[in-house]
């Protein structure tokens, strides 16, 4: 990713578009965290919120005419927010205290004819930007005209307080100056770099502006500019007539437009988001209840309690639909515009901390914030890419798929793979190819399941047990995914490339990206033929819970359903289902990178609802199961689950057991359909091992196989480098069978060798050192 | 990773080769290609040396982690 493609990524994610009011305002005061501060009665913070973006906060706070309310998204669900009103709330307390820092002072001076409400600002502009500015005052007072015609509203000394901050940022003031006089602008010019004029005091005539298309005297905004290069003008009326925020903003855009003259720079350039303009925010309104605007009970408007009210009405525009639906996202804390820059960043830093990896690392790749993005930003697009990269660099952590990739090279390997005609057939006429989590899950259904296509399908179903390298593919290791299939392929070529039979949806969707020539056909349209269990019908309420591989495959969805609603089940859906399904933190290897956010994913999934969920992704099940769900795979409506009559309440199979089921599987298949007997088992697997619950709880936890612990002890026994303990008489032994070392405190007995405890650590030590 | 990694229980191992009490050493432990030297048990006699779990789940994991997001 460069700096190019960062940010039109950026661009896509639409949370940090202005909300509508600060849009619509044409100095873009931020209304939002006004109300912000105002709903929590923090007066002073909605005066900092003001004094950020508004000149003359004293004044304008109580006169602005607020056409932000024209935009305000509340205004579809009861009313608009009374931001006016809440202005004039806010600004009658005592503002913070204030300094008035402008920056390094210039050497131009400018002469602001007129102290209406635009020439004010352009002088607060102006003199915070460093200039020496005059403002040349017909009246006998400065700001005359404005507190004639706001007398109602304006009390003399809250004008005086900003007149005064106005001094002390170095405005001078030429009070009952001539400014209508003939000639007099041209001797302001003399003895200044630029001027502007304050039509709102002035008037338009008798000055050298230009014209518009209707040969009338106009000023174009936000440009301000005159026939004269150096002259400046507003504070006439605005689109929708007069308005002070409007005639305000006329002397800000006016002071940009000085500012750049002076400076020799573009008067034009990034300009477009000067004044009122469109945003891209998206705020949903769904569940909003409506709330009519608080109406002040004393005409001089809100009270203090009567605006913190009101101001609790906004809706506090933010689009975030992505991070309402995904753990994830929240996690971090942050929004897509965010994590783009922190990936980026990442990818970017040559020496020091990679603090992105675990965000990176952490996504589950489902694609639901696409789903529900209005712009279709792809988190696990750019999480993969990111991967990815990591990967070519040798920057991944070891630590963050190696469980998983392990896991998937034993689903590839002698005690899994398999790929055969039916027994007594030379052709298959299908094949069915299971995945292999579904056979770590439930390896008797399984068998039972290839036993009844064979039986109810003509021309052979052959079988192959393998992986379709989704786990490389999520790891970032396109290339290990790529000689997966490779090798998939070759099989099943040398099975006649016959139609395929597909049980797991993740499978099913590599194939369908990565082998389009593989004829498929789901698990759930080849058994309209099947009875279901005796004894299943007295289910309770069922919701569907879609794995989150078929997101974009609405086929598998519905063919489940077909199949169940026409056994007689009634199912019931998930608020979030279908193409908004969410992940069980299985996907995208987030169980493996980020174990506790994983657990956190699956057990919010669990509560959405009360009912016993039904699935049909094995790994769903068992981690819907494992988080204390009560959840069935649909084939347990049609073949009886493993251990028991309950097959909701099944707890899914732990690590170790989910490779033995494996392997027991193939073994079974080989010894019973094919004659054949298992090849010798590796010698450490014959190692007994007694394995208390309690501890296999810790084993689990800490990702330690069983088998793991077989080649620790077999080594220990077999080379005598091992640890005793005088008191417990207990052994402690530690082995490195791949690129982590596992120890072991075990004791050996009769019936094989306990263990009391199992730990592994990354780190190697070296052979020597110092004694 | 030099300091409080041997517990006073960690010394009462015996190495089953050497029959030997083991006995805290400095140690080179390397990852990802960094190496660091730490005072570990260690048997005198052939060199096995004893990760117990405190320093594996604690100080270890914590540097592993260290050194994945170099």
């Amino acid at each position: 990713m460069d700096q190019k493609e960062l940010r039109q990524l950026e661009s896509r994610c639409i949370e940090e578009n202005p909300p509508w009011c600060a849009a619509a305002c044409p100095l873009h005061v931020d209304a939002r965290s006004l109300n912000a501060r105002l709903a929590a009665g923090d007066w002073a913070g909605g005066w900092r919120v003001l004094l950020r973006s508004m000149p003359l906060p004293g004044v304008l706070g109580r006169i602005c005419d607020a056409p932000c309310r024209r935009r305000c998204k509340r205004a579809e669900v009861g009313g608009a927010i009374a931001i006016g009103d809440l202005e004039r709330a806010c600004v009658s307390h005592a503002p913070p205290p204030r300094q008035a820092v402008p920056l390094p002072a210039r050497e131009e001076t400018i002469a602001v004819l007129g102290a209406g409400l635009a020439g004010l600002t352009a002088a607060w502009d102006l003199a915070r930007k460093g200039y020496r500015v005059t403002i040349h005052e017909p009246g006998p007072a400065l700001a005359a005209e404005l507190r004639q015609r706001h007398a109602d509203r304006v009390p003399p000394e809250i004008v005086e307080e900003e007149l005064a901050f106005l001094a002390a940022l170095g405005v001078r003031a030429e009070l009952n100056s001539p400014v209508a006089e003939a000639g007099f602008l041209e001797r302001c010019l003399a003895q200044s770099d630029a001027a502007f004029l304050s039509l709102d005091v002035l008037g338009a005539s008798g000055w050298p502006l230009l014209r518009d298309a209707d040969g009338r005297s106009a000023v174009a905004s936000p440009a301000q500019a005159t026939q004269l290069e150096n002259v400046f003008a507003g504070g006439l009326a605005g689109p929708h007539g007069a308005s002070p925020v409007w005639q305000a903003a006329e002397g800000r855009w006016a002071a940009t437009s000085m500012d750049r003259f002076l400076q020799g720079v573009s008067a034009t350039a990034g300009r477009d988001k000067d004044g009122p303009c469109e945003t891209g925010l998206f705020t949903s309104l769904e569940g909003v209840t409506p709330e009519p605007p608080v109406t002040a009970a004393r005409s001089a408007g809100y009270d203090d309690e009567e605006a913190t009210r009101e101001a609790s009405r906004c809706l506090q525009c933010h689009c975030l639909e992505c991070v309402k639906v995904c753990p994830y996202l929240e996690r971090f804390g942050a929004y897509p515009k965010k994590y783009a820059r922190e990936i980026y960043n990442n990818q970017s830093i040559v020496m020091g901390e990679r603090k992105a990896n675990r965000l990176i690392n952490s996504c589950s790749l489902c694609g639901l914030c696409e789903q529900v993005c209005p712009q279709g930003f792809a988190m696990q697009e750019l999480c993969l890419a990111a991967r990815r990269e990591m990967v070519e660099r040798g920057k991944m952590p070891p630590s963050a798929h190696e469980f998983a990739l392990l896991d998937m090279q034993f689903s590839l390997g002698p005690d899994f793979h398999l790929a055969r005609h039916q027994p007594g057939s030379q052709a298959s006429a299908r094949v069915f190819f299971p995945g292999c989590q579904l056979a770590a899950s439930a390896p008797g259904q399984l068998r039972l399941l290839y036993d009844h296509l064979c039986a109810s399908l003509p021309g052979g179903v052959g079988l192959m047990l393998s992986c379709c390298g989704a786990p490389a593919s999520w790891a970032g290791q396109e290339e290990k995914q790529d000689r997966v299939l490779a090798a998939w392929r070759e099989d099943w070529q040398r099975l006649g490339a016959p139609p395929v039979i597909m049980a797991c949806p993740s499978c099913r969707e590599v194939f369908k990206r990565r082998l389009p020539e593989v004829e498929q056909v789901f698990l759930w349209d080849a058994l309209q033929e099947i009875p279901g269990v005796a004894g299943l019908q007295g289910l309770g309420p069922l919701v569907v819970h879609d794995p989150c591989a078929t997101r974009h495959d609405p086929a598998a969805r519905e063919s489940v359903r077909k199949l169940l609603r026409d056994k007689g089940l009634e199912l019931g859906e998930l608020a979030l289902g279908r193409e908004t399904t969410e992940c069980c933190g299985y996907g995208g290897l987030m169980y493996n990178a980020n174990p506790a956010l994983a657990d956190e994913v699956v057990r919010r999934r669990g509560r959405q609802s009360p009912a016993d969920y039904l699935t049909y992704c094995a790994v769903c099940r068992d981690r819907l199961a494992q988080s204390g769900k009560r959840a069935l795979h649909a084939l347990d409506l049609f073949f009886p689950a493993e251990g028991g009559e309950d097959p909701a309440a099944r707890p899914g199979p732990g690590w170790s057991q989910r490779r033995e089921n494996r392997a027991r599987l193939k073994a079974g298949l080989l010894r019973d359909l094919w004659k054949e007997e298992a090849p010798d088992m590796e010698a450490h697997r014959q190692i007994k091992l007694i394995i208390p619950p309690e501890v296999g709880e810790v084993l689990e936890r800490r990702r330690i196989l069983s088998e793991d612990l077989q080649k620790v002890v077999y080594h220990a026994e077999q080379s005598g480098q091992k640890l005793a303990h005088p008191v417990t008489g207990h052994f402690l032994a530690g082995f490195r069978p791949y690129k982590a070392v596992f120890w072991v405190e075990y004791s050996a007995g009769p019936q094989g060798y306990q263990v009391h405890n199992a730990y592994s650590h990354r780190m190697e030590v070296k052979p020597g050192g110092r004694p | 990773m030099k300091q409080e990694n041997i517990r006073p229980g960690d010394l009462a191992w015996k190495c089953c080769k050497c029959g030997l009490k083991l006995e805290p050493a400095l140690v080179t432990v390397e990852y990802l290609g960094n190496e660091f030297t730490a005072e570990l048990p260690r048997c005198p006699g052939c060199g096995q040396v004893m990760i117990s779990e405190e320093v594996a789940l604690g100080k270890m994991a914590e540097v592993e982690q260290i050194l994945e997001d170099k």
